[in-house]
């Protein structure tokens, strides 16, 4: 096996060659802000190229697309990722949810059959939790799985409702998808099921809806009498709150296994002080304004803190009072962190934060005014910032629940 | 460009030293002990500094050769931090800040005679407030000085003073001087007035070292401050967190509402914060000019944080929280106390600006 070292080496190379530049539109900064057909395909070659290189999945077994390599090699081609700051990994759902679950605990069957279309991106995935009427209350998810034969004598399980706001839903070939298989259970979480659902079958439909920020980026899916096999089933009928638990600890990576890479790209905390030297208030340096310099500062001082928090997670004796709360706080943190940089950028922006995307006038074509909009993806999607607050609360602190 | 200073290193020995500090804080310190020693007329235990000195203590930062531990900076923050987490009170910052003064800028006698004193339990201080509450080189008239804290107590203090049209530092021994009582916001602590009496030129401290001498305080003050205020800030959020979890309103406990639950754990994410930075600061602080970067936002931070923790301590214990029996005030006023000394949080601020922007 070829070490770590020598791995890391090329994937410097391929990299330091490969990595697009003077990519002629925006690209998206993470999976859940892709908008346009042209972003989706650039990032879909994108995914599949940096696989055929070796640099996705290189740790993942050889027989289900894998490179048959060990965690550090792809910990590492994943850190020269970082370091080349190169497009986002695509097929997000797929790659860190998904992808990890099926290899921990699906079937032979189902890992030969979508491994490798997670890695490639050509089998894209998309998750189906939420639903209009329960989000943040996702245990009450009430899409209609009903089990039955066909006229072929396969069992199938017949699906009737609907999910909403699912990222890359109309590009999604399969749907990790939460449904009520039991009507009567005993409580609320034990009547759901987790499936592997086919999304390009009769009677699945998805429209697009616009975000905040003008663009497309999600979906509602419609499922009409959607007939789906029984073997897509994940666990045992009535286990799918705890298989839904399990991808969130994939997804807040308090599971390994994910097929590396990034989907999300680390902005540099300290990014806007570069915006704050040169942004115009007033007519005056943005930075001559005393309000300004003291939020800037804060702002730094913000950053710091977060930064010092993940050193501090790695020294034990400094987390063993509470080992649970840093890593229950970051995304708490990190995310109104990202939103009050955007905030921020905008006032430090004077009269230019008026200005949008596409407007040549505007400071660094409306980047900021963009960002700031999307932040607040992050802190909505994957548990909102309030929900956070609840488990962190009740988990960390030990309040009672506040139900 | 100070993403470096994020990095906190911590020793075998700053961990079980901090291990051995909280024990010993929780330990003498009770809350029963902290309340009775308000009333104490120095406000502090004489049998628990000995053993304090005792311990090694206050000889972590004074070379071996002057009779300390010849440890740094930083391991004065393990102990620090566990006295403010139990609101221990005792002259460690004071006899701290004069013992780094003497080294940064003593005179070889001044050295000697006193340093080793010191690192076996001798109690000093500094004063540099004016009646204005100025303390920069420029406003001292050197007549009458304010904030001395632990005066009471010590032996010897080290002050500004005026000396043929120039501010000199002065050790002057503290049997010279008349204290006053000064009352205070913070109980748990005692400050002192006193008019600056005749001083000897032997009693002055070298006057090229002044400035070196004037900023040595003011970092040793910092740290230990964000220190201080970062442990106590821990402290008063757990202590929010008790009565949340045992008063029952409308038929559930009160930490069922979320008006109490969510600013409860911002407090307790700015209480972390101060933590982790407060860790990044010992780290850095002996570093030229990072020392005061990572310093000043620590402080910055514990004393946002402690504020905050004890203003929504002092809001979320209901009528109790008004009372004085109620913990959240000696937080509060610990809080109030320590912004006004060595600058607030927007003064360090103010400072961050000039030397990040
Ligand atoms: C960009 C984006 C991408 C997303 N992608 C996906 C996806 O791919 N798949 C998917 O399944 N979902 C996805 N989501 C949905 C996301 O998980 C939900 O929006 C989120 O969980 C909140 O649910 P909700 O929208 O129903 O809001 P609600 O739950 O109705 O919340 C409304 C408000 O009430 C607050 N609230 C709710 N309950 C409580 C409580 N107990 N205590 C305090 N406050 C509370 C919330 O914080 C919020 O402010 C995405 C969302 C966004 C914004």
């Amino acid at each position: 096996m070829i070490s770590v070292e020598e791995f890391t080496q090329q994937a410097d190379a391929w990299f330091a060659e490969h990595t697009p530049r003077d990519v002629p539109f925006m690209l998206p900064l993470t999976f859940m802000e892709v908008g346009t057909d042209e972003q989706f395909e650039f990032l879909r070659a994108w995914q599949n190229k940096v696989y055929t290189a070796g640099y996705l999945g290189a740790h993942w077994p050889k027989d289900y697309g894998g490179g048959g390599l060990t965690q550090a090699h792809q910990d590492a081609a994943t850190r020269v990722m970082r370091k080349y700051n190169v497009p986002i990994m695509l097929n997000a759902i797929g790659i860190g949810w998904a992808g990890p679950l099926i290899l921990d605990t699906g079937t032979e069957e189902e890992k030969r059959k979508y491994l490798p279309g997670i890695l490639s991106a050509d089998d894209i995935w998309c998750q189906g939790f939420s639903e209009p009427d329960n989000g943040s209350d996702l245990g009450n998810a009430q899409l209609k799985a009903v089990r039955a034969t066909n006229s072929q004598g396969e069992d199938e399980y017949v699906l009737n409702g609907s999910k909403i706001w699912t990222t890359q839903g109309n590009y999604a070939k399969y749907m990790i998808l939460l449904a009520r298989t039991n009507f009567d259970a005993p409580n609320k979480y034990a009547g759901l099921s987790f499936f592997l659902a086919p999304m390009r079958i009769p009677g699945v439909e998805t429209t697009k809806i616009r975000k905040l920020t003008g663009e497309f980026g999600f979906t509602q899916t419609f499922f009409t009498d959607a007939h789906i096999p029984a073997d897509t089933l994940m666990g045992e009928e009535g286990d799918g709150w705890k298989v839904a638990m399990r991808t969130l600890e994939y997804e807040r990576g308090a599971r390994g296994g994910q097929a590396g890479g990034y989907t999300m790209s680390q902005t540099d905390p300290l990014e806007v002080l570069g915006l704050a030297k040169r942004a115009i208030r007033n007519g005056k340096p943005a930075l001559e304004d005393p309000v300004m310099r003291d939020r800037m500062v804060q702002h730094i001082i913000d950053a710091q803190a977060m930064m010092a928090n993940r050193e501090r997670a790695k020294i034990s004796p400094l987390v063993s009072e509470k080992p649970f709360a840093l890593p229950l706080l970051s995304k708490l943190q990190f995310t109104e962190y990202a939103r009050e940089t955007g905030e921020l950028a905008l006032d430090l922006e004077g009269a230019q934060a008026g200005y949008y995307v596409g407007e040549e006038n505007s400071r660094e074509d409306g980047y900021w005014q963009r960002s700031y909009l999307n932040a607040f993806s992050a802190t909505i999607g994957g548990g909102t910032s309030q929900i956070q607050r609840n488990i962190v609360g009740e988990h960390v602190l030990g309040l009672p629940k506040s139900k | 460009m100070t993403r470096h200073l994020a990095r906190i290193a911590l020793t075998e020995m700053q961990a079980e030293l901090r291990d051995q500090a909280m024990r010993f804080c929780a330990d003498k310190s009770p809350i029963s002990r902290v309340r009775a020693l308000i009333q104490d007329e120095h406000g502090f235990d004489l049998a628990v500094w000995t053993e304090m000195a005792e311990l090694g203590w206050m000889g972590i930062a004074i070379p071996e050769a002057q009779g300390g531990l010849g440890l740094e900076l930083a391991d004065l923050v393990p102990v620090a931090e566990a006295m403010g987490k139990h609101l221990m009170s005792s002259p460690f910052l004071s006899t701290n800040l004069a013992a780094q003064a003497i080294l940064t800028g003593g005179t070889d006698a001044q050295k000697a005679e006193w340093l080793s004193k010191l690192a076996s339990g001798t109690i000093a201080t500094v004063a540099l407030f004016e009646p204005s509450g100025a303390w920069d080189l420029d406003a001292v008239e050197g007549k009458t000085k304010t904030f001395a804290m632990d005066l009471g107590a010590a032996e010897i203090v080290i002050t500004t003073v005026r000396h043929e049209g120039e501010t000199r530092l002065a050790l002057i021994p503290r049997k010279r001087i008349e204290a006053r009582r000064e009352t205070i916001i913070d109980e748990t602590k005692r400050s002192y007035a006193f008019d600056v009496p005749r001083f000897d030129d032997s009693d002055l401290m070298p006057a090229d070292l002044t400035v070196a001498t004037l900023e040595r305080i003011e970092l040793v003050a910092n740290l230990l401050q964000a220190a201080e205020l970062s442990g106590a800030a821990a402290a008063c959020v757990d202590y929010t967190v008790d009565y949340l979890k045992t008063r029952k309103q409308f038929g559930k406990l009160i930490g069922a509402y979320q008006a109490l639950k969510h600013p409860t754990v911002d407090a307790f994410l700015d209480a972390e914060n101060a933590r982790s930075l407060l860790y990044a600061a010992a780290t850095h602080c002996e570093k030229q000019g990072d020392g005061e970067i990572a310093v000043r936002m620590a402080n910055a931070k514990a004393e946002g944080a402690l504020s905050y923790a004890a203003d929504r301590s002092i809001q979320f214990h209901g009528g109790f929280g008004f009372t004085y029996d109620c913990d959240a005030q000696l937080y509060r006023r610990k809080a109030m106390f320590a912004a006004s000394q060595f600058g607030d949080a927007a003064f360090h601020r103010a400072r961050l600006a000039e030397l990040l922007l």
